[in-house]
């Protein structure tokens, strides 16, 4: 009796046993299984929707055949180039000091968790407040409010950018050991050289990688973009005017009822995630080859 | 140089530093201060009943909550579909999500766990849009054919799955491609905090004779729930404030349905949809407002799953919560 009991509780455990290893495997094959397909088909659509004139070309007028999207490019390349003039020098500012100068302090600490309340704001909620400090006042002496413009994306951008790179310079400075720090001083360097030529030096590849992680996170935004780079059919260099950007034409083409602008919707998601994969990859190789690793 | 020279550049670095970290600071402040000036407007006609009101539309004596031309305006359906898609969301990415984390962790063999993790690293770093535009074309079309029918055929009884809809969007749509989209996150985060769990644990419970599956529910996962369950509030972060693929396949109609297969929307896809081009400054000023709402939805949640994450990976006892 008791030994068919126990036997009965072992076969009823190793059941138990299997089948939970069994669902597991089964939820990773569920989650593995579709986006892999997410990425063949963006692969398989995008490359039969890609040639040279997508890359070279102006948009076409809504409903004609051909065209391509090479001002969105150039569009997002300046908006990048604006949000990383703003987002990385204050990132990394503002890491160093929670590094090297607020280290345990009320005030670091206030940094740091208003870093990640800013890390969680919705990128919606970052084009309404762009648009409402720099689009909605019309003021005369001031350039570039009162109207949509390439300024104001880029600004939205470049604030999305500030908290992810201040947080990871902050955590690379951090493993820098003390006694590098220590032989710089002793030496007789100055505080800032000690800091900006020895500390984040060694801390650079980690510091790049979480660069790089915000870049490749805002250059793929399309929400705040919608009121504040607005799109332009054009070609447009001027900070003071509307611009296009190649998520925001994605969105735009995407919800069109053109067959041959869906066709370059795909086309262009192809182009942004080849852009994006890069450089996350890069990260991941510059990550494990640095002189820190555990970036990201 | 002397040495006095370098004093003040040190000062001047010093406080250049602080400066940059202290800016941080001002954007929240001034976020939250042109939010809340910006919907002023709004907030003085409607008040507190913004949230919850509705309307009767004179002609066709039909509820009306959103009606930009006649100025009716209210937030309920935005907040309701932004709570449904959430949870929809959820619903269908936790028990996922955790189990791809205790496969990862626990069973998977070495060779497969680099590959795995790379491919949740890239997934996470998709824009919201390409989900959007994958979730419109292939998504929405396999489920207006297959299983939307099958969903009313079966379960429509019980009025969540009453098919009335023949677009195939709707909160399912966004429900689903929500739950593609925070997977990663959640079952990353998961990783992370059953990775935290020490490994004594583990071969305690295997040495009292456990099998696999009984150590990781008992050793592993009853450790670890609480940083799970932050995992999961930043998850439920992440959707709240999702726009461009909720955008493209949740229907923006602004009404409520009990039928999950219905159209509907959400206070980001509101936004995105009518913001530039508001026809009047209360319309505007609306939807301010709902950006507001939206940004304090998110950051009690956000630091909710702080909290949480923290408390579990600083090691402090659980007790730290009662």
């Amino acid at each position: 009796m008791s030994t068919g009991n126990s036997d009965w509780r072992f076969r009823w455990r190793t059941a138990t046993d299997r089948l939970a290893t069994g669902l597991a495997v089964l939820a990773t094959a569920v989650v593995v299984a579709p986006l892999v397909a997410i990425f063949i088909y963006l692969v398989y659509k995008g490359a039969r929707s890609l040639n040279v004139a997508f890359f070279t070309q102006l948009p076409k007028p809504p409903g004609e055949v051909g065209g391509g999207m090479a001002n969105a490019m150039l569009g997002s390349a300046i908006l990048l180039a604006l949000a990383s003039v703003i987002g990385v020098p204050i990132g990394i500012g503002g890491g160093i000091f929670l590094a090297e100068f607020g280290r345990g302090t009320k005030l670091a600490n206030a940094i740091r968790f208003t870093a990640d309340v800013l890390n969680g704001v919705p990128s919606i909620v970052m084009g309404v407040a762009v648009y409402a400090l720099i689009i909605k006042p019309k003021i005369p002496w001031l350039p570039f409010t009162g109207h949509f413009s390439a300024f104001s994306g880029g600004v939205a951008l470049g604030i999305m950018m500030i908290p992810t790179v201040c947080r990871t310079t902050e955590e690379m400075l951090l493993m820098v050991p003390h006694s590098i720090r220590e032989a710089a001083l002793g030496l007789g360097a100055p505080n800032w050289k000690s800091v900006l030529s020895i500390t984040v030096r060694t801390a650079s590849p980690g510091i790049i990688t979480g660069c790089m992680l915000a870049f490749a996170r805002v250059a793929g935004e399309t929400a705040p973009l919608i009121f504040t780079a607005f799109g332009n059919a054009f070609w447009s260099t001027n900070l003071q005017r509307p611009i296009a950007a190649l998520p925001l034409q994605i969105y735009i083409y995407a919800l069109s009822p053109y067959d041959d602008w869906r066709r370059q919707a795909w086309a262009g998601s192809l182009v942004l995630i080849v852009l994006i994969v890069l450089a996350v990859s890069l990260v991941r190789y510059v990550a494990s080859r640095g002189v820190l690793k555990g970036a990201s | 140089m002397g040495r006095g020279n370098s004093a003040v550049a040190d000062r001047g670095f010093q406080w250049l530093m602080v400066l940059c970290a202290l800016s941080i600071f001002g954007i929240v402040v001034l976020i939250v201060t042109e939010l809340i000036l910006r919907s002023q407007l709004s907030w003085h006609a409607f008040g507190f009943k913004f949230f919850f009101s509705s309307f009767v539309d004179p002609d066709t004596k039909q509820t009306v909550y959103w009606d930009p031309v006649n100025g009716h305006f209210s937030a309920l359906p935005f907040i309701y579909g932004t709570l449904v898609s959430s949870f929809l969301a959820l619903l269908l990415a936790v028990p996922l999500a955790v189990g791809v984390a205790v496969f990862l962790t626990e069973m998977c063999p070495r060779g497969l766990r680099g590959p795995l993790a790379f491919l949740s690293e890239l997934l996470a770093a998709i824009p919201s849009v390409i989900y959007g535009l994958w979730a419109m074309y292939v998504l929405v079309p396999i489920l207006r054919e297959h299983i939307n029918p099958l969903l009313s055929q079966f379960l429509g009884w019980t009025g969540l799955f009453a098919n009335e809809n023949p677009t195939g969007l709707g909160f399912v749509a966004a429900g689903i491609i929500l739950a593609v989209m925070i997977l990663p996150i959640i079952s990353s985060l998961t990783r992370e905090v059953m990775s935290a769990v020490p490994n004594s644990q583990r071969e305690a419970a295997l040495a009292l004779g456990a099998t696999r599956w009984e150590m990781i529910r008992m050793g592993v996962l009853r450790n670890a729930r609480i940083g799970i369950v932050g995992a999961i509030i930043l998850g439920l972060g992440r959707a709240l404030g999702e726009t461009m693929a909720v955008t493209m396949v949740i229907g923006n109609s602004p009404e409520i349905h009990r039928s999950l297969l219905s159209n509907g929307t959400s206070m980001s896809a509101v936004i995105a949809n009518e913001y530039a081009e508001a026809v009047s400054d209360l319309h505007l000023s609306a939807l301010t407002e709902i950006g507001l709402a939206l940004f304090i939805l998110t950051i009690i949640v956000n630091a909710l799953a702080r909290l949480l994450v923290w408390v579990v990976t600083r090691g402090a006892p659980a007790q730290v919560l009662h």
